[in-house]
């Protein structure tokens, strides 16, 4: 089986698109940003403005001799006109670059293995060009793979590795912390390199030897490490590629780092050390070195911690302000009882709930910076409902709990995945394991669809009830079932006007339904593998889902291809949301980190790392400051976007968390979990707490009583 | 790390087989280059089909999932094994095989059937609202009635239908109203109703036939497919529970068979463990506790002390051993009074006496028997098992798929989320408790019942087979021999539980661990055997085991299968426990009995022809005791 995939990989099926992920963070998908809109043309590479330097020159050909060996010629004439090089040229300099110059020969395979930054832009195919930006498929293994040369001798390595083993455990505690996170990327890169160089019983030796020392957190990791023995099997595994394309990220204190540097020069312990070089980043900084509590509060992901840096950028977490709204008052009747003057209380009303709305809140983003749909009629209706109703509010405190209405699927035992709700809980949906969406009224209204055109032709249309004319009522009833998938559901959405839902499913599609008619709209096909979550924005018009396939698309209802692509999750992106103010999408992600993404640009603006299992729920908070994360080890762990840290952790679940919520107000988180229990945190004190702090003592915790 | 090795392997005899089976022959490299990769695939393609399961928010990985997975890495999916159920391994004693069980379907009478299965009940969603306070949920305060189905009125008829058929005299009626209950798809609504009728057994403690009569209606509903039991699973254990332990008013009368109602409700018991495990997980310490509850209470009538001990057998060995051996001691000195009670007055109470002695000692035999089992595979295991003795089996039996149920249950049911009701049952002893090992657990069991308890080995239907008994020149241990000997001499009364083992070389060179032998001789307290060292450090295998050089029990082990069997065999050990003794009679000489029985061991990597020539010889020999104790195995313990 395995000598069956040594030959070349090549572009052989769609299905294997999976973009590479070289580095972190910088995945800038669509270049045309600037003036604010979200464009959607289908192409928007991102090339080395001006004359490139001489060694970008070199990448882009690598790139596009890759293309050209792959027979992609459209793409190669795309990328060539992009980056403004002759034909002639690039031949020309293709030969130069095999000429001299590089130590490895001419074989743009191994120049490929050096390029540090994403900078080609190719369409995954001629037919369908999406805005990709580099489309390899699998990387080529053996590209991958070639950074493993052999180096030292292998039967040295135990040595070699208990000996830094010994060293770290001798240096002084406050330095043996930091440097103990060397371990595990140190024991997979080793171990790696002994099995790629067919050592196959001293890998195993090593890690039999040294695997017991790693933290608990990796034991996932481990295990699937543990299988792999075989340099064959190297090949199509994705977590081993993961580990092979990104380098792992370390925080260490500058003092730590150069009593490692020294000690590795004086052993002359030149294997360590050239893996430290090559595969791992070592984010230095001046200060105190951190504890071991700091350090494993932040550990735990398949890619090290994040980077200082990719966390500096600001984001604009504050809400959009409130359109006005004139609300009539005549609307009013169910207060009429109330013997003040409905004008006045209507101002006070609007102050309330407005007052954020008010002043531009100067962490906002620009009301315009995302083009947002206009609001319809309807949309001013339900605002009205809303704020009305949220007069009505009580504030909820742990001393003023919610009552809670549970909601039981019957006979659905083993067959639902997914659930959402409409905002004004009166729809609930439902992703099911046999690829069926069925849809719920919860209140005494039946479902109703228009009528078949036949029937529609039929109806006064000048009729002032012609509305209510439309719908059949002969069908109504209170569940519909929506029939189009072809597999599992595994995330549902419904719009906020209630007239659409979006599901996403095994069978790596989108549909957009409309509720309506009950029938499926649009198929959104792009990514190639299932689709494990969907969401609406919060302003309608724009989703977001992510899958399998490590990236998140963002998508426009009336567009058939996304408009951005998220990309620099190194495994499945479990779980997408939007930021209520719909310029920021968070993604959650098996491995282990949790993203947000500037819609804006598709740059990636936070990363979260902290969590020791994969990530199933996330929720913003209401007013957008905080996010929520939710994953298989049962911890909730809460983030300042702002600043980018996280803030608190909510202990006390034992199982995979698989939903989380604000209260409107944001008092209360509630989450629900696989031990079959649903918590109700009191988040105005987690997030109080931290507003007291300034933000010197990084990361501050906060275990919350249940 | 022990964890690590919690994976499946698939021995190159069976790629070999398997290659054979469609006309390839295989060399032995090739065999062993493609197990190794087999495995690879198997563990990556069961990796990612967790991710199917996680995401469909089960805990349960199903055969779909794995499809999945293999649909999306470009390989041909299994077909006919997408049922819902459980598809049980079942063992081919003779033939040492396993195989998933499939009968055959008549396709001609499946298509002229004319009672065509209906569709299970419409997923509905149904609303339940409950008022919080700030000190935690109250009583959840009615439902609301949006999108609630209330009863309609076909169900309530088919409600009284059945109930009047189940409860009235009609046993032909009673029958087809069971069996539709059984199998009837649209009842989940009138559950909480039959709940409700089931937990009348209270109120009908003097009529056996009522209370038999609800016990076959929790059976059906308890069997019911279709039926979602949920939380109403409680109040059917109860009801069950109420049969098993109270002493009923029924039972007043000694001419009543109440002794049958019980055994049936504790085979019901057992029943929905085993197929409800994760609906009653949380109950099995709670039922475990009111057991002992019972037995510990000299007061109750002796019925329902027959009742706490069937309980217990049906709950498994583990509870037995656990609850019910423990307490023997103190319970044995209740029952032993009113055994030798031979006064006119007492001959009621001694015949139920009698009763509960039956029913401990099935149950102790079946808990010596497991208990050998589960040294067995525990051993066997000994890589991929898990540290503690105590969730050995458990862990095992997670471990390798390959070894299909054994024909007990070896391990309780999932007992995950009870592990924490166990903290915090107030006065429950089992805290401070400690396996006993089985000899010396064999030993105390001796002592309660004498002989009767080795002549139950010697006539039941033999587990297995266990390996002939000829001599076998010893290499090493005569040294031994001749210090133990004069013990043979004074314990000769009591039979011999010896066990021998058989770990074959590994020839596949892989630097694993090897399987370290169980101790049974290091618990042997007082007899202070010189080898008890040389395997004590079994009980406690730890990560560091890993890195214990070489294979530390060979010296000793190799001896047996090499005298007997042809070398190349790599596979796990063999075990043979062998109980033999002299039965005593009324007069001085006794008939003398060996049995042997070695437990069904998993599935191998031989093939079954290799292994005629190991079938056993099975039951009692004529020969005397004193030669095969002196043929001594490798591990010989007078007890």
């Amino acid at each position: 089986m395995a000598a069956l995939q040594d030959g070349p990989m090549e572009l052989d099926t769609e299905k294997e698109v999976k973009p590479e992920i070289l580095s972190d963070g910088t995945s800038n998908l669509s270049g045309n940003t600037g003036n604010g809109a979200l464009s959607s043309s289908p192409l928007t590479a991102a090339p080395a403005g001006g004359a490139p330097k001489q060694e970008d020159q070199q990448t882009l050909i690598a790139v596009l001799q890759f293309l050209k060996r792959n027979k992609l010629s459209e793409s190669v004439e795309i990328l060539r006109r992009e980056a403004g090089l002759a034909e002639d040229q690039v031949d020309s300099l293709a030969a130069d670059g095999s000429g001299g110059g590089k130590e490895d020969g001419g074989d743009a395979n191994s120049l490929l293995s050096r390029v540090s930054i994403p900078a080609a832009a190719a369409p995954q195919s001629t037919l369908t060009p999406v805005p990709v930006k580099r489309s390899e498929d699998h990387p080529d293994v053996r590209v991958v793979l070639s950074a493993y040369n052999q180096q030292g001798d292998p039967s040295l390595y135990q040595v070699y590795y208990s000996d830094l083993k010994n060293f770290i455990e001798s240096v002084l505690d406050c330095h043996r912390a930091e440097l103990s996170q060397l371990f595990y990327p140190l024991f997979v890169h080793m171990y790696l390199e002994l099995v790629y160089n067919n050592n196959e019983a001293k890998a195993k030796a090593f890690f039999e030897k040294f695997s017991g020392d790693q933290e608990c957190y990796y034991l996932d990791d481990l295990r699937v490490l543990c299988g792999l023995s075989k340099k064959e099997h190297m090949k199509g595994n994705e977590a081993l590629l993961d580990f092979r394309t990104s380098r792992f990220v370390l925080r260490i204190s500058r003092d730590s780092y150069q009593l490692l540097k020294r000690h590795l020069q004086e052993r002359h312990n030149n294997q360590i050390w050239n893996i430290i070089q090559e595969h791992l980043y070592i984010d230095i900084f001046d200060g105190m070195p951190r504890s071991k509590g700091q350090i494993d509060s932040m550990s735990g992901s398949l890619g090290g911690e994040a980077k200082r840096e990719v966390n500096k950028a600001k984001v604009f977490y504050g809400l959009l302000k409130e359109p006005e709204i004139e609300v009539p008052l005549d609307d009013e009747d169910d207060e009429a009882e109330n013997e003040e003057g409905k004008p006045k209380k209507k101002k006070t009303k609007k102050d309330s709930i407005g007052s954020k709305s008010k002043k531009q809140d100067p962490n906002a983003p620009q009301q315009n910076r995302i083009p947002l749909p206009e609001l319809k009629d309807s949309d001013k209706l339900d605002k009205i409902m809303y704020m009305k109703e949220s007069t009505k509010r009580i504030r909820l405190s742990p001393e003023n709990l919610p009552s809670i209405c549970f909601y039981t699927f019957l006979n659905a035992y083993q067959g639902l995945t997914a659930v959402d709700f409409t905002d004004d809980s009166s729809l609930l949906a439902g992703g099911f394991a046999d690829s069926t969406v069925r849809v719920w009224t919860v209140t005494p209204k039946k479902l109703r669809k228009v009528k078949s055109a036949a029937d529609l032709n039929l109806i006064d249309k000048e009729s002032d009830d012609v509305l209510e004319r439309i719908m059949d009522e002969k069908t109504a009833s209170e569940s519909k079932i929506l029939h189009g998938h072809s597999g599992p559901v595994y995330g549902v959405s419904f719009s906020p006007d209630r007239n659409y839902l979006l599901s996403s499913s095994e069978d790596s599609t989108v549909r957009l339904w409309s509720l309506q008619t009950f029938t499926c709209l649009v198929g959104y096909k792009g990514h190639n593998y299932p689709v494990w979550d969907t969401q609406f924005s919060p302003f309608g018009y724009y989703f977001v889902s992510g899958g399998h396939d490590r990236v998140a698309r963002l998508w426009a209802t009336d567009h058939y291809q996304p408009l951005r692509i998220f990309a620099g999750h190194l495994a499945d992106v479990t779980c997408t949301r939007f930021h209520p103010n719909s310029n920021y999408v968070a993604t959650g992600s098996t491995d282990r980190t949790v993203r947000l993404w500037d819609v804006l640009n598709g740059n990636c603006v936070r990363i979260f790392t902290g969590h020791k299992g994969p990530i199933h729920s996330l929720a913003f908070s209401p007013n957008g400051k905080f996010l929520a994360s939710g994953s298989t080890d049962g911890r909730v762990l809460l983030w300042d976007l702002g600043h980018g840290l996280m803030i608190g952790e909510l202990k006390g679940h034992t199982d995979t968390i698989y939903a989380l919520k604000f209260s409107r107000d944001g008092e209360i988180l509630a989450s629900g979990s696989m031990d079959s229990t649903v918590r109700l945190w009191d988040s105005t004190k987690a997030f109080d707490d931290v507003e007291m702090d300034d933000f010197t003592a990084a990361t501050g915790h906060i275990h919350l009583p249940d | 790390m022990a964890e690590e090795r919690r994976f499946a392997e698939v021995p190159r005899e069976s790629i070999k087989l398997m290659a054979e089976s469609t006309g390839v022959e295989l060399s032995e490299e090739v065999a062993a280059l493609l197990a190794e990769d087999v495995c690879y695939r198997l563990r990556e393609a069961t990796q990612n089909s967790s991710q199917f399961m996680r995401h469909a928010k089960r805990r349960k990985l199903c055969v779909e999932d794995f499809n999945r997975a293999l649909r999306w890495s470009n390989t041909e999916t299994v077909c006919g094994y997408g049922a819902q159920d459980a598809l049980p391994f079942r063992p081919l004693k003779e033939g040492e095989l396993f195989f998933v069980e499939d009968r055959e379907v008549n396709l001609v009478e499946l298509a002229l059937a004319t009672n065509i299965p209906k569709g299970c009940a419409e997923t509905l969603v149904r609303v339940n609202v409950s008022y919080l306070d700030g000190k935690g949920n109250l009583e959840s305060q009615g439902t609301v009635p949006t999108a609630v189905q209330s009863l309609s009125e076909d169900l309530l008829k088919y409600y009284q239908q059945i109930t009047r058929a189940i409860l009235g005299e009609d046993p032909h009626l009673m029958k087809v109203a069971l069996l539709d209950l059984q199998s009837n798809s649209k009842i989940a609504a009138l559950l909480p109703y039959f709940v409700y009728v089931i937990s009348g057994v209270k109120s009908v403690s003097h009529d056996l036939d009522q209370l038999n009569r609800l016990l076959h209606m929790v059976k059906s509903l308890v069997q019911n497919p279709y039926l979602y039991l949920g939380s109403y699973v409680r109040s059917l254990v109860s009801s069950v529970m109420y049969c098993i332990l109270e002493p009923l008013a029924a039972s007043i009368n000694p001419l009543n068979d109440h002794w049958t109602l019980r055994d049936y409700a504790a085979l019901l018991l057992s029943h929905i463990f085993w197929t409800h495990g994760d609906l009653v997980s949380g109950l099995y310490h709670q039922i475990l506790l009111s057991l002992q509850k019972v037995l510990s209470d000299p007061v109750r009538p002796l019925c329902s002390h027959y009742g706490a001990v069937v309980g217990l057998h049906a709950l498994g060995w583990k509870a037995v051993e656990r609850v019910l051996y423990p307490h023997l001691p103190a319970y044995w000195a209740n029952l032993q009074a009113v055994l030798d009670d031979y006064s006119v007055s007492n001959a009621q109470v001694k015949a139920d006496g009698h009763k509960v002695y039956g029913a401990i000692l099935v149950a102790v035999e079946r808990l010596l028997k497991m208990k050998a089992l589960s040294l067995t595979l525990a051993t066997e295991g000994g890589a991929a098992a898990l540290p503690g003795t105590a969730s050995g089996a458990v862990g095992f039996r997670e471990s390798s798929p390959g070894l299909s149920p054994p024909p007990e249950p070896l391990s309780e049911p999932p007992l995950g989320i009870a592990s924490h009701l166990q903290a915090g049952g107030a006065g429950c002893p089992w805290e401070e408790w400690t396996p006993v090992s089985l000899p010396a657990m064999y030993c105390e069991l001796y002592s309660f019942f004498g002989d009767s308890l080795a002549v139950r080995f010697s006539t039941d239907p033999p587990l297995a087979g266990a390996p002939p008994a000829g001599p076998c020149q010893p290499l090493e241990g005569k040294k031994e021999l001749s210090s133990v000997a004069p013990n043979l001499e004074s314990t000769r009364k009591m039979p011999q539980l010896t066990a021998s083992m058989n770990i074959s070389p590994r020839q596949d060179g892989s630097p694993r661990t090897e399987p370290q032998p169980p101790s049974l001789a290091a618990t042997a307290p007082g007899r202070s055997l010189a080898r008890s060292s040389s395997s004590s450090s079994s009980v406690s295998r730890s990560r560091s085991s890993s890195s214990r050089p070489g294979r530390s029990t060979s010296q000793s082990r190799d001896i047996f299968p090499k005298a007997r069997f042809p070398p190349p065999q790599a596979g796990p050990p063999a075990f043979a426990f062998i109980i033999g003794g002299r039965q005593m009679g009324r007069r001085c000489q006794g008939r003398r009995f060996q049995t042997s029985f070695t437990p069904t061991p998993p599935l191998t990597s031989l093939p079954p022809r290799a292994y005629a020539h190991k079938l056993p010889v099975i039951g009692r020999v004529s020969k005397p005791v004193r030669r095969w104790t002196c043929s001594h195995y490798s591990l010989h313990l007078p007890l």
